[in-house]
C-alpha cells in the first residue's frame, strides 16, 4: 500500500488546473521523453477518452509538450510551451481519438523522433493525482511508472542478455527493487526494465549498451 | 512511529502529548528519513505558493483556460474592503482567497494541490485568513498545515480524496475536514477537538457531488471551495465550543467513501450530471 508522505496530501506544487489532465500529462511526456536518446526534434500526439474531449481547457496539449521539452511540473513555462517548442526546436502535433472506448479515459500515444532520425511510438496513461504510467513502446505491453530510477534497455531476444545486465548492475553495486522483461515476439526485439533504489550511474548504462545484443539503455531519473 | 486511523493518531497524541502535527511530522522523518527543518523548509515552500497564488488574485482577475471564471476574488474582497460583508470580514476574505486560489488554478499558475488541485482553495483560504485577523505567525502556519496532513493523510489512506471516485465531497469535503482541523490547531484546540472539526466539516458536505460544468476545474468547483472554508470555519468553531462530531472521524471517513461509491458515474467528474448538464451551463461551455 501507498505510505503517503506529507507531500502527497500538501502537494503536489504544480501548475494547474488538473492534477489528472495537467501534471499527470507531463509526466506521461517527461517518461516518454527518456525512452529515445535525444535532442527530440518532433512530437506527433493521439489524445484519447477525457483528454481528447477536454484537453483544451485543461491545458493538457502545453502540458505534454513541456514535458518532452524536460519541464517539470511546478516549471511556469508550461503555460508558454508552444512558444518554447518553437524556441528549443521541437515541431508537434495534435490527433483525436474520441471513438475508442476501450483504452482509459487519459490516454496519449506520442511517437517521438530525435535528431538522428530514429522514432519511439509511447503509450502513457494519467492514472490520478498527478501520477502516469506508461503502457506500451513500440508496440510492447509494458508498465513504468518512473517512482524508481529505472533503466529501459532494448536488446534481441536472446539467451544471456539478461543475465548480462544484471552482473554490469551488480559490479556497479545497483540494487534492483524490481525488474521484468517484455518482448515483441520470440527472438526479436525485448525490453528490459528495472528499477533500482539507487541512482544508476551514466557508466553502468555504457557498460550494458557495450553488450552486442543490446541495442539501448536509457536511463529514465525518478520523477 | 506511525497510524493508520484517527483512533491510533488520537491515542497516541493523548498518550505521549503531542499535538496532531506534530505526530504527523514524526511519522514523515520516520517514513522518509528527512529531517524536521527539511520538511518543514519544504512545507514553508508550499505555503509560500499558496501566498503568492491568493496575492495574484486579488491584485488582477486571472484569465482563465475555459474562461468561466475570473476576477471573483477582487469583486467579494472589495466588499469586505468597504466594510459590506454581510458573513463578516473574516469569512469574506477566506472565501475571496479560496475562490481567487481556483482562479489562478484554472489559468495555468502555480498551486499547491491540497489534496487536490480541484480543491486547492479551501486550505490556503482557512490559513492565510486567519494569519492575517489573529496574527498567527508562519512558525503556527506550518504547525496548521501538518495538522491538515494529518487528517487529509488519514481520509487518503483509508477512503479516497479523487472526485472521479467519491465526488467533491471526497475532494473539497477533505480540504474542508483539513482546514477545519487546522483552524481548531492554531485556536489551542486539542487533538479529540481538531478531530472533532475534521469530522464535523466532512459529515456536513457529505454527498457533495463532481458536477464540473464543461469537465473544468472552474465552476462550480470554485465556488464549492468558498464553500469548503466556510464549513471549515463552522466546524472549528463547533469543536471548539465542546460540540463532538456526529461520529468520530474514522467512522466518518467510512461513511463518506461508501457514500462516495454508491454516487453513480455520472456525478463522479464526468461532467454528465449534476450542474454540468443544466441547459444553461450546456451554454456557456463551448462546444464540449
Amino acid at each position: 500500500m501507498k505510505d503517503f508522505s506529507i507531500f502527497d496530501i500538501i502537494g503536489p506544487n504544480m501548475i494547474g488546473p488538473s492534477s489528472s489532465h495537467t501534471a499527470g500529462a507531463l509526466r506521461i511526456a517527461q517518461l516518454a521523453r527518456g525512452m529515445i536518446p535525444g535532442p527530440i526534434v518532433r512530437a506527433d500526439f493521439t489524445l484519447y477518452g477525457s483528454f481528447a474531449r477536454t484537453y483544451r481547457g485543461h491545458g493538457t496539449d502545453r502540458a505534454l509538450i513541456a514535458g518532452v521539452l524536460g519541464f517539470g511540473t511546478e516549471d511556469s513555462r508550461i503555460r508558454d510551451s508552444f512558444r518554447w517548442a518553437e524556441k528549443m526546436g521541437l515541431r508537434y502535433s495534435f490527433a483525436l481519438d474520441t471513438q475508442n472506448r476501450d483504452c482509459h479515459p487519459n490516454t496519449a500515444d506520442i511517437r517521438l523522433e530525435n535528431a538522428a532520425g530514429e522514432t519511439a511510438l509511447v503509450t502513457g496513461v494519467s492514472v490520478g493525482g498527478g501520477a502516469a504510467v506508461i503502457r506500451r513502446i513500440n508496440g510492447v505491453e509494458i508498465d513504468l511508472t518512473g517512482e524508481y530510477h529505472t533503466i529501459l534497455v532494448r536488446h534481441k531476444d536472446t539467451p544471456g542478455v539478461v543475465a548480462a545486465i544484471t552482473r554490469t548492475l551488480a559490479e556497479n553495486h545497483i540494487n534492483i527493487a524490481f525488474m521484468r522483461l517484455y518482448r515483441e515476439s520470440r527472438g526479436q526485439m525485448a525490453y528490459t526494465i528495472i528499477e533500482a533504489d539507487e541512482d544508476i550511474p551514466q557508466e553502468a548504462a555504457a557498460q550494458i549498451q557495450a553488450h552486442p545484443p543490446v541495442q539501448s539503455a536509457l536511463l529514465i531519473p525518478r520523477i | 512511529m506511525d497510524f493508520t486511523t484517527a483512533a491510533q493518531l488520537l491515542a497516541l497524541c493523548e498518550g505521549e502529548g503531542l499535538t496532531l502535527g506534530e505526530a504527523m511530522l514524526r511519522r514523515e522523518t520516520d517514513l522518509t528519513g528527512a529531517g524536521r527543518e527539511e520538511i518543514r523548509a519544504r512545507l514553508a515552500r508550499s505555503l509560500e505558493i499558496m501566498e503568492q497564488a491568493a496575492a495574484a488574485a486579488l491584485a488582477a482577475p486571472q484569465k482563465t483556460m475555459g474562461g468561466l471564471i475570473g476576477g471573483e476574488a477582487i469583486a467579494l474582497d472589495r466588499r469586505r474592503a468597504e466594510g459590506k460583508a454581510v458573513c463578516g470580514p473574516l469569512l469574506a476574505r477566506s472565501a475571496a482567497i479560496a475562490m481567487g486560489t481556483l482562479e489562478v488554478n484554472a489559468s495555468m499558475g502555480l498551486i499547491v494541490a491540497a489534496p487536490t488541485a480541484g480543491s486547492c482553495g479551501v486550505l490556503p483560504g482557512a490559513l492565510l485568513a486567519q494569519a492575517e485577523t489573529f496574527g498567527f505567525g508562519r512558525e503556527e502556519l506550518l504547525d496548521g498545515l501538518l495538522t491538515a496532513a494529518a487528517v487529509g493523510y488519514l481520509i487518503a489512506r483509508n477512503a479516497t480524496v479523487a472526485g472521479a471516485e467519491g465526488g467533491c465531497q471526497a475532494e473539497v469535503g477533505t480540504a474542508s475536514a483539513m482546514a477545519a482541523a487546522a483552524i481548531a490547531g492554531l485556536h489551542g484546540g486539542s487533538p479529540e477537538q481538531c478531530l472533532w472539526a475534521a469530522g464535523t466539516a466532512l459529515v456536513n458536505l457529505m454527498g457533495l457531488v463532481c458536477d464540473p460544468i464543461g469537465g473544468l476545474v472552474e465552476s462550480p468547483c470554485q465556488g464549492r471551495n468558498a464553500i469548503g472554508v466556510a464549513g471549515a470555519l463552522v466546524a472549528a468553531e463547533t469543536a471548539l465550543a465542546g460540540i463532538p462530531s456526529p461520529a468520530p472521524l474514522d467512522e466518518v471517513i467510512a461513511a463518506m467513501y461508501a457514500v462516495g461509491r454508491a454516487l453513480p458515474g455520472e456525478l463522479r467528474e464526468t461532467a454528465l450530471g449534476g450542474i454540468a448538464t443544466a441547459p444553461s451551463a450546456c451554454a456557456r461551455c463551448h462546444g464540449c
